[in-house]
């Protein structure tokens, strides 16, 4: 489990004479870049922390992915340099400007300012049978935004969750607000792992899950 | 556009017609469309031959979706409540460093000059005064800084004024303005504020209280932002409970009728009133001899 498979296109990289994730892309946010490689930072980044953490996240590169909670494009933008057609959807307006920024130069990142609570103002764009979503949304429901997602996802897909445990409820302890968001996952999902990333960000639950 | 079945590029459209004309519509039922259902999108728009490989389409769809939003980030920014709410925070923004900067140049000048104010009026009374020496005109130059602000913030306070009416004329009535953006503010939004249930309309604003309530430490919060309203501040301790949930319960339903409708609604403003002229009369009933009609006939423009 020391050295988990990374997707292609993901590699640990020396910058600064620290190994740290890397993917190969235009810079997006200031991270530190070296070679053409730019560090990903996985205390920014949920994803990132997931891998840096070994979670099986089925990803190998090139695969479609459905992004939902682009917000301004940090860990999307690593996305697209390793994986295919990357769909990235956010609501808010603000870090959807700065998402556009790093979607010019990325000629497979398609941003979309839809709201992922409601996939039918968007499935006429996304395409069915995306390998992979990843879900980062910061509002209450995180469950029910990953169920209603589901139909977009191929068979052998993988869901690729954050939840946040205060965007659910501030006052409730972490753990029960996790089980009951499993619970509701469980309707549409087989729960395959889930890590705590409170080593890269307090109160995060990460989830890896496959379609029923 | 009723076609829920179709892809954003498959349209009336994209059979014939300029080039531009294709990607226009496209681009609009990208932003607008839906669909029930996903489908193999890159396959179908290849097969209608909208575009003529993948590659082709991919290459489309990039540009499409970078305009469109590009467009939609635009439209959703430039939204008056939007505006609304950038004014509001500027508002605060302003007071606050007027007031920061009246009280550096205060306390300087009151080194320099003999008999020196306090605040921004303070300030405004240095900035009027002719420096003579390296230090005055510094003390006298930073002074006219917080009165500008200070103008600055009585300016913004006009220009809600003018925008609140027309984005929430209901709850702008009934709210005054200032109070009416502040709502807007805290919901992140008209739309967000007309679905929030009352109870939560009543406590915006306090939320570090309602948190503490919510683990036990305290007891539950009667108001948040809505204590400035007249209403609420003006009401016998004993009775502010009561306001602010009637207050709370009303201003929920201006900002829906505001959100929903758009249109003015006499009989909730009638409503308030009326509900109020009971509270308060709760005073009077009390022992308290105070003469009557003074409750009933509260203008309700708070401040």
């Amino acid at each position: 489990m020391s050295e988990p498979s990374l997707p292609d296109g993901v590699e640990r990289r020396e910058f600064d004479g620290e190994r740290r994730l890397a993917t190969r892309g235009e810079p997006v946010y200031g991270e530190p870049t070296a070679d053409g490689w730019r560090a990903w930072d996985p205390e920014r980044s949920k994803l990132g922390g997931m891998l840096e953490l070994g979670l099986e996240t089925g990803l190998a590169g090139g695969e479609m992915v459905l992004y939902l909670g682009a917000a301004s494009g940090t860990t999307v933008s690593h996305v697209a340099d390793f994986a295919g057609p990357t769909y990235a959807v956010e609501f808010a307006p603000r870090p959807a400007r700065d998402l556009l920024d790093a979607a010019a130069p990325r000629d497979r990142l398609f941003p979309l300012l839809k709201d992922a609570r409601k996939p039918e103002t968007y499935a006429h764009v996304v395409e069915s049978d995306v390998d992979a979503i990843v879900q980062d949304v910061a509002t209450r429901g995180q469950a029910e935004v990953a169920v209603r997602n589901a139909q977009f996802l191929a068979a052998d897909g993988r869901l690729l969750l954050a939840i946040k445990a205060r965007s659910e409820d501030v006052t409730a302890e972490p753990d029960a607000v996790f089980e009951g968001a499993l619970d509701r996952l469980r309707e549409a999902y087989e729960v395959l792992e889930t890590r705590r990333l409170d080593r890269f960000h307090e109160d995060h639950l990460g989830v890896v899950a496959t379609p029923k | 556009m009723t076609d829920t079945d179709a892809g954003w590029f498959s349209g009336p459209t994209a059979d014939r017609g300029a080039e531009s004309d294709v990607a226009d519509a496209a681009r609009s039922r990208l932003a607008n469309g839906e669909a029930d259902r996903p489908r193999d999108w890159s396959t179908l728009a290849v097969e209608s031959g909208f575009a003529e490989s993948t590659d082709d389409y991919y290459d489309r769809l990039h540009e499409a979706s970078l305009a469109a939003t590009r467009e939609a980030v635009r439209e959703r920014e430039r939204a008056d409540d939007a505006q609304l709410i950038h004014a509001v925070r500027a508002i605060d923004d302003t007071e606050r460093t007027a007031n920061e900067l009246a009280e550096r140049a205060v306390e300087w000048a009151g080194t320099l000059f003999d008999d020196v104010g306090s605040g921004v009026e303070g300030a405004r009374e240095i900035a009027a005064r002719e420096p003579e020496s390296d230090a005055e005109r510094r003390a006298v130059s930073l002074a006219a800084r917080a009165a500008d602000l200070d103008d600055e913030r009585a300016e913004l306070a006009e220009t809600i004024g003018r925008i609140a009416p027309a984005v929430a004329p209901n709850l702008a009535e009934m709210a005054g303005p200032e109070l009416a953006a502040r709502l807007i503010a805290l919901a992140g939004g008209l739309e967000s504020l007309a679905k929030k249930p009352s109870g939560t309309v009543q406590v915006l604003g306090a939320e570090d209280a309602l948190f503490a309530h919510l683990s036990g430490r305290a007891p539950s919060p009667k108001h948040g932002i809505i204590y400035t309203h007249e209403y609420v501040r003006g009401t016998r301790p004993e009775d502010r409970g009561s306001a602010a949930r009637a207050l709370a319960g009303k201003l929920s339903l201006a900002a829906r009728a505001d959100h929903y409708a758009g249109e003015r609604r006499d009989q909730l403003h009638e409503d308030l009133q009326a509900r109020m002229a009971t509270i308060r009369a709760r005073a009077d009933d009390g022992g308290d001899p105070a003469p009557d009609g003074e409750a009933a006939s509260d203008g309700g423009d708070g401040r």
